[in-house]
């Protein structure tokens, strides 16, 4: 069994160690600092933290101004309030001007759990995704989560990097390479591919294992930059197995299955499934619970990719 | 830079001169924000801050961040006769591959600190500034100028109370309190008042001044200076459209752009 790991205490530790090798980082909160793991740092660098209050949109503003005075701002909280409350600043105070602002939101998407709809974030890929000049980064584990916010503090440009708050699988070890920009292949494929992000992609692990005992072969793409997405990697597989699933913890509408659909229509049109949040709010209950509840676990993901097999093979 | 007040005084006539002649050649724009807040912006870059247009990204000068960007004509007319750029480039404010946009865009024009016409955002970002300078122990001063009905943008109170916590006597806001926004007087549109106990009651050092007496400004400017613990908020008492005598006062003007025969008329007036 792999051990379990929550990608917010990574991101606490990596803060750390970010502040201990460069004296420009500085890390901004909205009151939540507890709970993002922010508050590691404050402890050992007080000087360069600032909690902002319940304020967000603020939060951003103070957080570009800091960057344009050369410091390298990481500003924090969960991911429903770091992103839709403070849309349109993020918009016009960071994305616009390509200011050096790193959001990393803890708490997105339906694993959350049982604090409910109005807590759990399954948008904030597709909003941050609209945004010229914004990279978007969904972390799969623990260690990659540590090489994406090091990456993040080393480049000049607007980075969101979305986290959760559960504990689940570590998938990579610590040779793990992250390229921003470049899917992972974690294995290829014969019968169909999943491409997935975050908590997902061990998730669709789980899913592959299931499928092996039935004779299916599922290839699975770890595409934690969505954006700017690799484009080559999607055509590739949909070319190498002919039928894609894409999975995310947040909604069909504008997220991972959309970017990939997107690509995918251009270039290479094949039989997809999006897993994910079907146009929906969430409900309170556990993680794992809710996975199965939205249809998203494993068992679910098993279903979807004998079901756009089998629409394969009727084409 | 100029020295007297009475330079400055041609100089803010010169400004809103070009304020004229650009807008008319625009087409569009603010007249009546530009011409409210231009004695301001003028005491500002030619005799107030510390700044250089050899080196408009010289790390230790003071910045202005002007957050009500509508009023951007003002800033570009000083930063073209301050000699960031070309003067005659002024008469391409708006148009397409210019380089003088129709709200502030930091990438695109030397001199503009950042990039803003969304309000209510830019005394944040004044603070993350000021944040800085005093993580770096820098002496540089952030000036931010907002308007009367940006005000009502919530973002403001967050910025006002962060500003207060986090004691940034290096922080200056002009507030540009020409009584009118687009859909008419503020007091009937969203009443502001009492602006002076709102910003005291928000920790700020509050100064009421005449926004179109440079004396006055000078003498505000150098009292913030004071603040040890304190942001200081100058609320300056200005005419919407002050120095054509058609505009002033009227709410019409506030995005409207005056014709070729207004502008002849108006420049005639700012001789």
């Amino acid at each position: 069994m792999a051990e379990m790991v929550a990608t917010r205490d990574v991101y606490g530790k990596t803060l750390i160690e970010l502040g201990r090798e460069n004296p420009d980082v500085v890390v901004l909160d909205a009151d939540c600092s507890q709970s993002t793991r922010t508050a590691w740092f404050r402890e050992k660098y007080p000087k360069r933290f600032f909690n902002l209050g319940v304020a967000e949109a603020n939060m951003i503003g103070v957080a570009a101004g800091l960057a344009l005075c050369g410091k390298i701002p990481f500003a924090s909280t969960f991911a429903i309030f770091a992103t839709a409350r403070a849309f349109e600043q993020i918009r016009n105070c960071i994305c616009w001007p390509k200011a050096n602002v790193k959001i990393v939101a803890t708490h997105a998407g339906i694993s959350v759990g049982e604090d409910g709809a109005s807590h759990q974030a399954v948008e904030d890929i597709t909003i941050m995704r609209m945004f010229p000049n914004m990279t978007v980064i969904v972390p799969a584990d623990g260690i990659e989560t540590a090489k994406t916010i090091h990456w993040a503090a080393s480049f000049h440009g607007p980075v969101y990097i979305r986290l959760g708050r559960a504990k689940f699988p570590l998938i990579f070890d610590e040779d793990y390479r992250f390229t921003p920009g470049v899917a992972s292949t974690l294995f290829e494929g014969r019968d169909a591919t999943i491409i997935a992000c975050g908590l997902m992609v061990s998730e669709s692990i789980t899913a592959r294992e299931m499928l092996i005992q039935e004779g299916i072969e599922v290839g699975i793409i770890n595409m934690s930059t969505i954006k700017p997405i690799d484009r080559d990697a999607i055509i590739r597989a949909s070319r190498a197995t002919g039928a894609i699933i894409t999975c995310e913890e947040h909604t069909i509408i504008g997220g991972l299955g959309s970017a990939v659909t997107e690509v995918l229509t251009e270039e290479c049109p094949v039989v997809v499934k999006r897993v994910g949040m079907q146009d929906q709010f969430g409900v309170s209950g556990s993680p794992r619970d809710l996975l199965k509840h939205f249809k998203m676990s494993a068992e679910y993901i098993v279903q979807a990719v004998r079901e756009v097999i089998g629409r394969k093979k009727r084409q | 830079m100029a020295e007297s007040i009475r330079e400055l005084e041609d100089k803010a006539k010169e400004v809103r001169r070009w304020i004229i002649q650009m807008l008319a050649e625009a087409g569009s724009g603010h007249s009546g924000g530009s011409l409210s807040c231009a004695d301001v912006v003028t005491t500002l870059y030619f005799k107030v801050m510390r700044h250089n247009p050899k080196d408009p990204k010289w790390l230790d000068r003071d910045r202005l961040i002007l957050s009500k960007g509508h009023a951007v004509p003002a800033v570009y007319a000083a930063l073209a006769l301050s000699g960031y750029f070309p003067i005659q480039d002024l008469l391409t404010l708006r148009r397409l591959n210019s380089y003088l946009q129709g709200h502030p865009d930091m990438l695109a024009t030397p001199g503009i600190e950042v990039s803003t016409g969304s309000l209510g955002q830019g005394l944040s970002i004044a603070v993350g500034m000021a944040l800085a300078g005093k993580l770096d122990q820098k002496d540089y001063r952030v000036y931010t100028i907002l308007g009367d009905g940006e005000t009502q943008e919530g973002q403001i109170w967050e910025a006002a109370m962060a500003a207060a916590h986090y004691k940034l006597n290096n922080l200056c806001a002009f507030l540009d309190f020409n009584k009118l926004q687009i859909d008419g007087r503020v007091e009937d549109v969203m009443n502001i008042e009492p602006v002076v106990e709102k910003w005291q009651a928000f920790g700020w050092k509050v100064l009421t001044i005449d926004g179109h007496k440079i004396e006055e400004i000078l003498r505000a400017e150098a009292l913030s200076r004071e603040n040890k613990h304190s942001p200081s908020m100058i609320i300056c008492h200005t005419i919407k459209g002050k120095g054509v005598s058609f505009m002033e006062g009227v709410v019409e003007y506030h995005g409207v752009a005056p014709t070729r025969e207004e502008a002849e008329r108006a420049l005639a007036e700012l001789q």
